[in-house]
């Protein structure tokens, strides 16, 4: 016998209109609706979530944007006049900046970064550089000058060379910077949207208020996660749409492998998520484990700048994070289009780290 | 035919240091408004959550018309309806759509139309959470509870900090679910409420129940339906409160800051024995007043302390 058959049979009040019958799924549906109005109405998420990454994108783009070199900024000292009239007759005259100075001022402006290079007539016919090796530009503006100031003096190449000017979409910093942008997004919305609200609802006690009722718990983990699938989608879309349309990007993968790897990834983190929320009872405690979780890999993980700087003996370790798999899984995707299998390592990384993170969470989870 | 509510020698120890429960018993019929009346920490809520199935008793069993929450929880949820103290519910969301949330999580809820009509909050419905009042927000709490047509409605104390008109409007609520064939269980530490709306209650201290019996009976074993309270000019003592119990129809005699309270059966007796006893002494009276007996008079006589004190 059931335990609904045993169930006395209470007279309760006559319902005006005919009750209601909910299906299997009515809980993870209304779970997720109220989850995607809650989050439209929120304008702190529609902020962080979509305008933060563009707008991040546009100021480092504009930062770093791939510009023709400057001209090389000289200071002259030759009262005789003899090295203004030799660089302004060399083939290279356009790339320079010349000022003519006094021996002080040259050396103050210098010895302020407002010159790359001192050239002065030794007063016998020859010049004197001063400059820093140190500095990369002051290294070049040597380099350039003398060979300017050499040809104007009649000396000829040996050997004929030409030169081609490549700033090509794929290779510049902006290329490399959105793909990392995608990941650390994907990052901090599924650490943030899932963490960060789990405690909160929990901390407001609407956690036990929802398993006071019948709904099934795991319905309503799925309609959280589905949520960040939903939100996935147009973050992922805005931002290489973006990048396609001001920064001419090129896209080589293919939509379907990108939003798997995207979704993927968005899953990896809510996994995290879920687990860095599964014990916290304040929302001051969940806000510095997110960020302790979040830290080694806005460092490490190739977001803004590539890991290879750091140690060959560490890369491992890097690439072990989830953080990195996702960024370099989208790079590649992107940028070279990578076919999705042969990414299999990177995979395995982020479904590593999502469903052991998951299970854990599960096996964790505190709902009161 | 089971009862309603039913536990047997509930435990609830925190860290296996704090004893919140302290062997308790109840058994509420169904159809019946029971209230757990006691001050803050008396163990009130932890004894509602572990009937609600949302906390495990330390020892002790628990019935919901006969099931334990071991065996078919789902179901079991079906029946209850449960608000909680303070659960905040998302701000964002609408008055109709909190209500549409939690119905979905039922096999065969109520309209919320009628629900909200009902709770007093067709105008609301369109209005964000975050923009109700406190009563509104506190009548939402309950039409969460009561859109699944429960059988059982927790409640727990579901007025504090609220006006008058929204306790008001509160109690016709619960009472009018009573009247429909609903059983109540719910906690408050408001004398008056729980004179009003409970059938039956149970005062509960240092988690234990001191006294348990409807709030007329309650009265009537303090031993006198009427208090007369009063000061005189000149120190009392432990003495002269004895002489005062001795004044006839006197139950029981208390002091409370400067003024002492008799227990009386019978005023019209005690009074003019009262007025010549204190002709007697050479002192006059200050104040005299004479007052029904309330459940505040009989926690107090039970424990020696007000029910609001902290």
């Amino acid at each position: 016998m059931t335990v609904a058959q045993q169930t006395p049979a209470i007279t309760t009040r006559s319902t005006a209109t005919p009750p209601r019958r909910n299906g299997r799924w009515s809980g993870y549906w209304h779970l997720l609706m109220a989850r995607m109005l809650e989050l439209k109405r929120e304008p702190e998420v529609v902020f962080w979530v979509f305008a933060f990454p563009l707008l991040l994108a546009v100021g480092l783009g504009i930062a770093f944007r791939n510009k023709p070199a400057d001209a090389v900024s000289v200071a002259i000292v030759d009262p005789a006049g003899n090295l203004q009239v030799m660089l302004a007759n060399s083939p290279q005259h356009d790339l320079f900046r010349p000022h003519v100075l006094p021996q002080q001022e040259a050396e103050t402006g210098f010895r302020l970064g407002k010159y790359d290079l001192v050239v002065a007539s030794d007063g016998k016919g020859g010049f004197a550089y001063r400059y820093d090796p140190a500095r990369p530009e002051s290294v070049l503006a040597k380099t350039e000058v003398n060979d300017a100031l050499q040809a104007a003096a009649g000396r000829k190449d040996a050997v004929a060379t030409t030169a081609t000017a490549s700033s090509e979409p794929g290779s510049r910093y902006i290329d490399f910077l959105i793909p990392g942008l995608l990941g650390m997004n994907l990052m901090n919305s599924g650490m943030w949207g899932i963490g960060f609200a789990l405690v909160d609802m929990r901390q407001r006690k609407l956690l036990k208020r929802f398993i006071g009722t019948p709904m099934r718990r795991g319905d309503f983990l799925l309609a959280i996660m589905t949520s960040r699938l939903v939100l996935m989608v147009l973050e992922v879309g805005l931002l290489l749409v973006f990048g396609i349309l001001l920064f001419h990007m090129r896209v080589l993968g293919s939509l379907a492998a990108i939003a798997l790897i995207a979704g993927l990834g968005s899953l990896t983190f809510g996994g995290i998520g879920l687990l860095t929320a599964s014990r916290a009872q304040k929302i001051e405690s969940i806000s510095g484990l997110i960020n302790l979780v979040m830290m080694p890999m806005w460092i490490f993980s190739g977001v803004f700048f590539s890991y290879e700087r750091f140690p060959a003996v560490i890369h491992p370790l890097i690439k072990a994070l989830p953080l990195t798999a996702l960024n370099d899984a989208l790079r590649a995707c992107i940028l070279e289009g990578t076919p999705i299998l042969h990414q299999w390592p990177r995979l395995l990384v982020m479904i590593l780290w999502g469903g052991i993170s998951f299970v854990l969470a599960l096996k964790w989870f505190r709902w009161t | 035919m089971a009862a309603a509510i039913q536990c047997r020698d509930l435990r609830k120890t925190y860290d296996s240091k704090v004893e919140a429960v302290r062997g308790l018993n109840l058994e509420i019929q169904a159809g019946e408004c029971f209230g757990l009346l006691g001050p803050n920490g008396a163990g009130k809520t932890t004894t509602i959550e572990i009937l609600e199935g949302l906390l495990a008793p330390t020892s002790g069993e628990v019935f919901i018309f006969g099931h334990t929450w071991h065996e078919n929880e789902r179901e079991m949820r079906e029946w209850l309806g449960i608000s909680l103290q303070e659960t905040r519910l998302s701000e964002k969301l609408s008055v109709r759509e909190t209500i549409e949330l939690f119905a979905s999580f039922y096999r065969e809820p109520r309209s919320s139309d009628e629900v909200l009509e009902e709770l007093q909050l067709t105008e609301k419905a369109d209005a964000w959470v975050g923009k109700l009042s406190g009563g509104q927000r506190q009548r939402l709490a309950v039409a969460t509870a009561l859109v699944c047509n429960p059988k059982i409605l927790f409640l727990d104390e579901p007025t504090t900090g609220l006006d008058p008109q929204s306790r008001r409007q509160l109690w016709d609520i619960i009472r009018q679910f009573q009247q429909d064939g609903g059983t109540v269980l719910l906690t408050t530490h408001y004398m008056d409420e729980a004179e009003r709306l409970c059938d039956r209650l149970a005062i509960v201290d240092h988690g234990q129940i001191i006294a348990e019996g409807s709030p007329a009976d309650l009265i009537e074993r303090l031993g006198g339906h009427h208090v007369v309270e009063f000061s005189t000019s000149g120190n009392s003592d432990g003495a002269s409160l004895q002489a005062w119990r001795g004044l006839p129809s006197v139950e029981s005699v208390r002091e409370d800051s400067g003024v002492i309270a008799l227990n009386v059966k019978e005023p019209h007796l005690t009074i003019p024995a009262l007025l010549e006893a204190v002709g007697q002494r050479g002192s006059e009276l200050q104040h005299l007043t004479t007052r029904q007996a309330s459940l505040e008079d009989v926690f107090v006589r039970l424990t020696g302390r007000h029910l609001r004190d902290e």
